[in-house]
């Protein structure tokens, strides 16, 4: 029988190691798998990179595994939003890393090494100063950019519903990078709001299919990131 | 008009007009600040799918007190709706329909423009910023059409329409047309062409306050001289 769910969030990370890269879900706090990152602050893990589209917010979820400088490397699209504190500091006082990419192109890059394809082109950032010392090609007369594909690790994702196979649907536009992310890192963990049996998910609506899933864990009333922000918290 | 009134355009009639020119049946993407307003004059009888990057077309009003839901927000990661027959997708989904020209119009905010369509609105390239660039890039390398909206000149009264931008690049030659508080300008062959004015406003108000080169469109009929 295949069964991919696991007790906690606690055991869903244990084996993270020093140095991982781990794709993160969420776009600002939709779809932040706030318990997975808080149980990966517990476990210890450092030096990792991280991608995410954000730095997080306040200081729990993603800004709290920051702000606990277990990040050397953020790998992102928009580190800097209203309540997005924690990065910039570390960030001038050089604790942390920015490689700093394109929205799309992150996406592109992700979806790309999801998919076995080790780089291509986009016209994405021609001409701007994050086109850099990259490779740029001409195709009908139009330059473009080479862009590597992006694979990781872990990937830590939320969503709505899932079956024990793994397959999963998400919540509106909390969906956002997950999707793609399962498909790139070596390991996909998931905690989702509820568990159902296998068929009770409508195959033609399944988002992300099994394949892509490794472990499950249920938190059926995950916190609210903009909350907890709003009320001062901090983890841990 | 009395002399306690500025000249020119508010932030909400920018938006107004802006927002004559989408056509009925585009699929739209608006950026963050005064774009996110031009959805609210569109003129009746127009219907208009709106696109917000972060995986939703056909995104509603904001929601009513009480009404909001924390995983249904913008680009600008502010709480909003979806309209009956809207769609969820991913980021990867998203940008193909950015990256791929499916989009047909994009409005967007602007620091500097510069004669050529060259836009900066991402970073000044100060030193201590820490950058960030969202879709910008993306949506102005694919989106069919882009508009700017945006103050004719910086707070400091320093043009934002130049020869040539001095902060770092969105994207080269991109702009189609520009709407501030004085003007609607089109992009063309010699530069920043005038197509209309602002109540109140001459050519040469305005060219007193553009740094690139600044003529009156074919079709530009002066009102007020």
């Amino acid at each position: 029988m295949i069964d991919k769910r696991v007790e906690s969030v606690a055991e869903a990370v244990a084996d993270i190691p020093n140095g991982a890269t781990v794709m993160i879900g969420g776009f600002g706090e939709a779809g932040s798998p706030i318990e997975l990152i808080h149980a990966l602050i517990d476990q210890g893990a450092k030096d990792l990179t991280v991608v995410n589209n954000n730095t997080g917010s306040g200081e729990v979820g993603l800004a709290a595994l920051i702000k606990a400088e277990r990040v050397a490397r953020m790998i992102c699209s928009f580190p800097r939003t209203a309540n997005s504190t924690v990065f910039p500091e570390l960030y001038r006082a050089g604790k942390t890393e920015l490689e700093l990419v394109p929205q799309g192109t992150l996406a592109e890059r992700i979806r790309a090494g999801g998919a076995g394809i080790p780089a291509f082109y986009t016209p994405t950032s021609f001409g701007t100063p994050l086109q850099a010392s990259k490779e740029v090609r001409s195709f009908g007369g139009r330059e473009y950019v080479m862009e590597h594909g992006l694979v990781a690790d872990f990937a830590l994702i939320k969503c709505e519903r899932a079956d024990r196979y793994g397959n999963l649907v998400y919540n509106k536009t909390a969906r956002n990078f997950s999707p793609v992310m399962a498909t790139a890192a070596t390991t996909t963990i998931v905690q989702t709001k509820k568990i159902v049996e296998p068929g009770d998910l409508e195959p033609e609506a399944v988002v992300t299919p099994s394949i892509f899933v490794h472990r499950i864990v249920t938190v059926p009333a995950p916190l609210i990131e903009s909350e907890l922000v709003a009320a001062g918290a901090t983890y841990p | 008009m009395t002399t306690t009134q500025a000249l020119g355009w508010t932030r909400e009639q920018m938006a107004q007009r802006a927002a004559v020119d989408i056509p009925n049946g585009a699929y739209v993407n608006l950026g963050i600040g005064i774009p996110e307003l031009v959805a609210k004059y569109v003129p009746e009888g127009r219907e208009v799918i709106y696109h917000t990057e972060n995986g939703l077309l056909g995104m509603g009003p904001t929601p009513g007190p009480g009404e909001g839901d924390p995983e249904l927000i913008n680009a600008g990661k502010r709480q909003v709706t979806s309209i009956r027959g809207a769609a969820f997708f991913h980021h990867a989904d998203s940008f193909v329909m950015i990256r791929g020209g499916h989009i047909d119009l994009c409005v967007l905010g602007a620091m500097q423009v510069a004669q050529n369509g060259d836009l900066a609105n991402w970073s000044t390239g100060a030193p201590d910023a820490i950058p960030a660039v969202g879709g910008a890039m993306d949506l102005v390398a694919g989106v069919k059409t882009i508009h700017v909206i945006t103050q004719h000149t910086t707070k400091t009264g320093e043009p934002k329409l130049v020869a040539s931008c001095t902060y770092p690049l969105t994207g080269p030659g991109v702009v189609d047309r520009i709407y501030t508080d004085l003007a609607v300008i089109n992009v063309g062959p010699e530069g920043f062409h005038v197509m209309e004015l602002a109540p109140g406003v001459t050519f040469d108000f305005v060219k007193e306050r553009t740094e690139g080169n600044l003529v009156p469109a074919a079709s530009f009929v002066s009102e007020t001289e």
